[in-house]
């Protein structure tokens, strides 16, 4: 991978998208394995229905680390300075997410060059799931 | 309610081994392809010492140890009411496997929006390796909906 450089990169850029097939009960059972997480309300159908959910949904961590995806398949990670999510909204089996960044600002910070990155993960519907913000550093 | 007697109360610290084999299975189930988040060699490559923790992965560390379940318990938010809000990394180096991570957290904030409907829990970390290098600083927003 060549990573981007500082002086190449602009406000306004856009990172290259990175689109999800749609969330299943495997990818669920599977990340609930890797991540530790282990609440059952993201593998058991009947604990979703028991706390009011129509059926199992995606584990939060699951977005984050989708669009920590769209960062290293950017700039390496050993750049990666500081990374953030809010999850706005639940992510249901069935979703296919995009996970998009944009640079905001150029700036320095600690001694680096940096890049402000937004980022968004929506549905196939336009329903925004997380919005973030990643720091990269740049040569 | 979440009693606030909790803020600034310290979690166990919780010890996280750096596997290999647990690194490529988290980069299977998030669909990562990149030879960097599965073989030693592409990483060493890469510049890094071994296959790399991606960036979120560090959360593991007490969800296996229990810690973060045993703080669900005692803060009395049952696992069913219990929302993420949100998740902040901010990262000083690189873990790779091989690595033993250690996380020790803070109990730093405790309120509620919405008269009480939605109550927050907020717990910040510092994880460091075995050779007492900060690693990252974690912060978790938690939500319980009522």
């Amino acid at each position: 991978m060549t990573a981007p450089r500082f002086d190449t990169v602009q406000v306004g850029d856009v990172l290259p998208a990175l689109q999800l097939p749609p969330v299943d009960r495997t990818t669920l059972a599977l990340f609930a394995g890797a991540s530790g997480d282990h609440n059952p309300i993201h593998i058991d159908i009947d604990v979703a229905r028991r706390a009011g959910m129509p059926d199992v949904f995606a584990q939060g961590m699951l977005g984050m680390a989708w669009l920590g995806r769209l960062i290293t398949g950017w700039a390496p990670q050993s750049q990666l300075r500081r990374f953030d999510a809010r999850f706005l909204g639940i992510t249901h089996l069935g979703n296919a997410m995009r996970c998009s960044g944009r640079i905001v600002e150029k700036l320095e910070h600690d001694g680096e060059h940096c890049v402000r990155i937004e980022l968004h993960s929506a549905n196939q519907f336009g329903q925004t799931k997380i919005i973030g913000e990643a720091l990269v550093a740049l040569a | 309610m979440i009693d606030k007697k909790w803020i600034g109360h310290e979690l166990p610290a919780s010890l996280l081994p750096l596997e290999r084999t647990r690194l490529q299975f988290f980069a299977k189930a998030i669909g990562e392809t990149d030879l960097v988040y599965s073989d030693a060699s592409a990483a060493q490559r890469a510049g890094y010492a071994d296959i790399p923790a991606p960036p979120t992965f560090l959360f593991a560390a007490e969800l296996d140890s229990g810690t973060t379940f045993q703080m669900l318990e005692d803060l009395k938010i049952p696992i069913a009411k219990l929302l993420h809000g949100e998740q902040n990394f901010t990262y000083h180096r690189t873990a790779c496997a091989g690595d033993t991570v250690t996380v020790r957290s803070t109990i730093s904030d405790i309120y509620d929006k919405k008269g009480g409907a939605l109550e927050f829990v907020v717990r910040t970390s510092l994880a460091t390796n075995q050779r007492d290098e900060l690693v990252a600083e974690l912060r978790s927003v938690l939500v319980c909906r009522h």
